[in-house]
Order: structure tokens, then C-alpha cells, then sequence
């Protein structure tokens, strides 16, 4: 690995491949940002470095998904959510191994990887959220 | 039928209401909105649909910001004409959606939203409104009923509609039962899959009086933009783009919200149509659900909202959207809109939002 990866998606998800959840920090505001961009948003300075994320947060709202794309047929219906990180940004991503009936906006939830998929465009591997 | 062909039933139809109207001679130039390539295999829309018009060599351009996308032409049709370098555009939009299979119409419609961080963890566009109805039943207390009104008001409103896609009443009952899509949103909470066309043509005030002896004011526009990913914004129980939007349109026009006598808001899905009368401020945040039991929005109500069916049940062909609402605005204030007419409405307002709102546009029209 480089010393300095660059502040790219595709580097977020070299990471989670990596079982790492991580956000770029702007050295100049000190923004934290998620989902990384490239040139901070706030002070538009491109001094940025990554940081780990804690692995885990609150559901702040989810969804329990019936009719899915073609792609995620086999799988559903499946649940999906927004979680408010410790740390502070917010991510979506499918709710694992907790039944919806069982699901409470508020809850405690930590992130986990699937990386049995290929790390190349636009097969990512994936972050999910399960509960603690 | 291409989408093209029914561009130019739309066009017709403007043509016959401006008998004074040499098209070729006036109109200087197209912009159109339109989301998809995918469901026609076509690109490059804007010359496609002039030349179906018949106004070929007429400069065209096609805007696309997804479900606002004609709301956003309607918007640079405005700049074209205050900017001087038109006196006359037509504006309008198209989408050709139901010969293709749902799942295929689910995969395209998400395309609006942020792929890497939404569509790749299994997300869809009724998934997105969901994730707001739920954030809006735990933080206001909003019922999967009052969003089942929203449908129960909307398909009566369409029912007397004569160019709705679904022209008949639903009840409570079918709309709480029908079946779960992303829950809490049912099927009844899901606007429909739609081809439809629509346009204006929009000149400088002093001209318009030629062409047309019931000309309608455009006295206000706002647009907004919002960050791709619904998971990256502050709020889930509100879009700010479209709060920012409705704000400027105010302020163009001099008016506020309660001026307003008769709106066309994005009801993609009903849990939307709640979120609108907030972010519009027909009420505070949070009581969106009461105006529904209220009654308040239906036709004989203080303050009607989608007396076109909306796209609850007129239909959402995307990219058609944003002027068919302008269009039924224009109906309103020119008492032309029969069955549906609001007696007495001066002033009118459409609401149209991209995506999961990234986009928001907001006009505000005004009776001659």
C-alpha cells in the first residue's frame, strides 16, 4: 500500500476489501469526509489524509426492500439503512442477520464485510450493518 | 408509440390552443427535459423530438435532472427568454416507460441516485422515500393512513381527469392492503409507471397577448441542488433543496405560502406529497399527515393540492413531469380545467423534484 492512498471511492472500497472502514480528513479544516471526495467540500483544499472510522453506530431510519433490482432478486426481501456513525457521517447500507420485525430505528448497530467479491469496478466489495 | 411521437401529440395540442401561433416563424427554440436513454435506446433527445415537431432547424437541447428534469427546463426556458436572446422557446418533456419489464424501470429510475453508496447496497427509489417515510413516522408521528390518503385523494382528483393514467377512485382500504414494495411504502404509495408527454410555449409578457387571449404569469422560480445520497444529509424528514427552492420562487413572485390557491407537488410517492406541504410551508413541519385528514388539499378544500391525480394517478412519465404540471396550473388559472376547476384561483404553484431530492424546482404562476 502507498503511504498516502489517494482520497478516492475506489480507495474506500480497497479499504473495506480490507475489512477497514475509512473517511478522508481534511488536514486544513479538519472536516471529516463521507463519502470521501477528492477536493474537501467545505475549504476546497486537496491536503487530506485517511483516517479509520469507528465500526460502529445508530440507525437513524431503514427500509425492508421487496421488489429489488434484477440483481438482488435471490436475496430479498432484504433490509437496508442509514446509520449515524460514532464518529459522526452517515452511511447506507443492508441490515444483516437480525430479522425486520426485530429492526428499531435506534438501535446499535456495527459494521461488518462481505469481501467475497471482487475488488474491481463495479464490483466493490460490501460494508453491511449488523447488530452488536 | 416512440416517445418522440407523443412529444408531438403534446406540441399539437399547444399549437391548437395558439391559433395567432406561425410555429415555425415563432418559436426560436426547444429545450426539453428527459431522464432515460435506456428505455428507448436513445440519446441526443433534444433535435430527436424537434424534428418530430416539426421545428427542425430550431436549436434544441435536452436537460436532464432526473424526475425534474422539465422543471428544470421550464426553468432554462425562462433564462432563454429573460436573458433577451429569445422572445419565444417552447419548453416541454417526454418519457417512454411502460414497454419495458418493472425491474428493468426500477434499475433505470435509481440510476438517479448515488451508485456506488446507494444502488450497490441493494437500494431503489421507493427504497429512498421509504427510508424518509420512516424517518418521518418515528420523528412526527405520520401514519402509514395519512400517507394511504394522499393516494385516496389523488386517484379521486384523477378520476376526472381525462389524460390520467389511472382515471378511477381507490379506496382506504385497497390502498392500506395492497402489497408491500419497501416497506412502510405500499404499492398505493408509488406513483406510476408512465409514457407521457408535455410542453409550453413561453414568450415575453408583452408578446404573449398575440398569440393567446389567456395568457398565464410566470412570476416566480426557484431551484435547488442537494448532495446525491439521500445518507449524506442532515435531515431525512425534509428536503432542503426544495424548501431552498420554494423559498426563492416566493421571493420572486412577492408572495407567501398561504397566497397560494391551487399547487402541483411531486408526489412520486405519497410520503412525499406530506413532506411538500412542509417544505413549501402550507404547514409546520411534522403536520403534513393533519392537512390530509383535515381535508384541506382535496378540490373543494382551503388549499388544493394535485388536482391533476398528481403522479399518483396521472401518472410520472419523468421526464414529462415538471411541464405537465406547469400544464395543468395553466388549465387552473384559465378556467379550462372542467371538472377539476378551483373556482377563483389566481395563483398557482408546481413543485418538482429529482431523485430523492437533489433537485428541486418550485414556479409560481399568476391569472392574467
Amino acid at each position: 500500500m502507498p503511504e498516502n492512498p489517494p482520497p478516492t471511492i475506489e480507495q474506500f472500497y480497497k479499504f473495506i476489501g480490507e475489512k477497514k472502514l475509512m473517511a478522508v480528513k481534511c488536514r486544513r479544516c479538519n472536516s471529516l469526509i463521507l463519502p470521501p471526495k477528492n477536493v474537501c467540500p467545505k475549504c476546497f483544499s486537496t491536503d487530506l489524509e485517511w483516517i479509520k472510522l469507528k465500526e460502529r453506530g445508530k440507525l437513524v431510519t431503514y427500509t425492508v426492500i421487496h421488489v429489488p433490482p434484477i440483481q438482488f432478486q435471490s436475496i430479498a426481501p432484504y433490509a437496508v439503512g442509514i446509520i449515524e456513525l460514532e464518529d459522526g457521517p452517515h452511511l447506507l447500507g443492508m441490515i444483516r442477520e437480525v430479522k425486520p420485525d426485530k429492526i428499531k430505528v435506534g438501535m446499535d448497530l456495527v459494521v461488518d464485510f462481505d469481501t467475497n467479491l471482487p475488488s474491481q469496478w463495479p464490483l466493490w466489495p460490501r460494508y453491511f450493518f449488523k447488530p452488536s | 408509440m416512440y416517445g418522440r411521437e407523443i412529444f408531438a401529440e403534446a406540441v399539437k395540442e399547444a399549437f391548437d390552443r395558439c391559433p395567432n401561433l406561425d410555429p415555425k416563424r415563432d418559436i426560436e427554440a426547444l429545450i426539453v427535459g428527459h431522464m432515460g436513454e435506456s428505455y428507448e435506446h436513445q440519446g441526443h433527445t433534444g433535435p430527436t423530438l424537434t424534428d418530430w415537431a416539426g421545428l427542425l432547424p430550431k436549436p434544441a437541447t435536452r436537460v436532464e435532472s432526473a424526475c425534474a428534469s422539465s422543471g428544470a427546463a421550464l426553468r432554462c426556458g425562462i433564462f432563454a427568454v429573460l436573458s433577451g436572446l429569445h422572445d419565444m422557446v417552447m419548453v416541454g418533456g417526454v418519457e417512454k416507460m411502460t414497454h419495458r419489464a418493472t425491474s428493468d424501470v426500477t434499475e433505470f429510475l435509481a440510476m438517479a441516485s448515488d451508485f456506488p453508496f446507494e444502488q450497490w447496497h441493494g437500494m431503489t427509489f421507493p427504497g429512498l422515500y421509504a427510508l424518509i417515510a420512516t424517518a418521518h413516522m418515528y420523528k412526527y408521528g405520520t401514519t402509514e393512513e395519512q400517507m394511504a390518503m394522499v393516494a385516496v385523494k389523488n386517484h379521486r382528483h384523477g378520476a376526472l381527469n381525462p389524460k390520467a393514467h389511472m382515471q378511477r377512485e381507490v379506496t382506504l382500504e385497497q390502498a392500506m392492503l395492497s402489497r408491500v414494495i419497501a416497506w412502510p411504502l405500499k404499492l398505493f404509495d408509488c406513483s406510476l409507471i408512465t409514457d407521457g408527454a408535455s410542453c409550453l410555449v413561453l414568450a415575453k409578457p408583452e408578446m404573449a397577448r398575440k398569440f393567446t387571449d389567456t395568457p398565464v404569469h410566470i412570476i416566480g422560480s426557484g431551484q435547488a441542488s442537494d448532495a446525491i445520497g439521500l445518507y449524506e444529509r442532515e435531515e431525512f424528514t425534509t428536503l432542503k433543496a426544495a424548501k431552498l427552492a420554494a423559498q426563492e420562487a416566493y421571493r420572486m413572485a412577492k408572495i407567501e405560502s398561504r397566497n397560494v390557491d391551487v399547487a402541483e407537488v411531486h408526489d412520486c410517492f405519497t410520503i412525499a406529497e406530506i413532506v411538500a406541504y412542509e417544505d413549501l410551508g402550507f404547514c409546520k413541519p411534522g403536520e403534513g399527515g393533519s392537512l390530509l385528514e383535515k381535508g384541506v388539499t382535496t378540490i373543494e378544500g382551503e388549499l388544493p393540492v394535485n388536482t391533476s391525480g398528481g403522479l399518483k394517478s396521472k401518472g410520472h412519465p419523468v421526464g414529462a413531469t415538471g411541464t405537465a404540471q406547469a400544464y395543468e396550473i395553466y388549465l387552473q388559472l384559465t378556467d379550462q380545467a372542467e371538472r377539476r376547476q378551483v373556482k377563483g384561483a389566481e395563483i398557482g404553484l408546481t413543485h418538482n423534484v429529482g431523485g430523492s431530492g437533489a433537485t428541486a424546482t418550485v414556479h409560481i404562476y399568476r391569472r392574467e
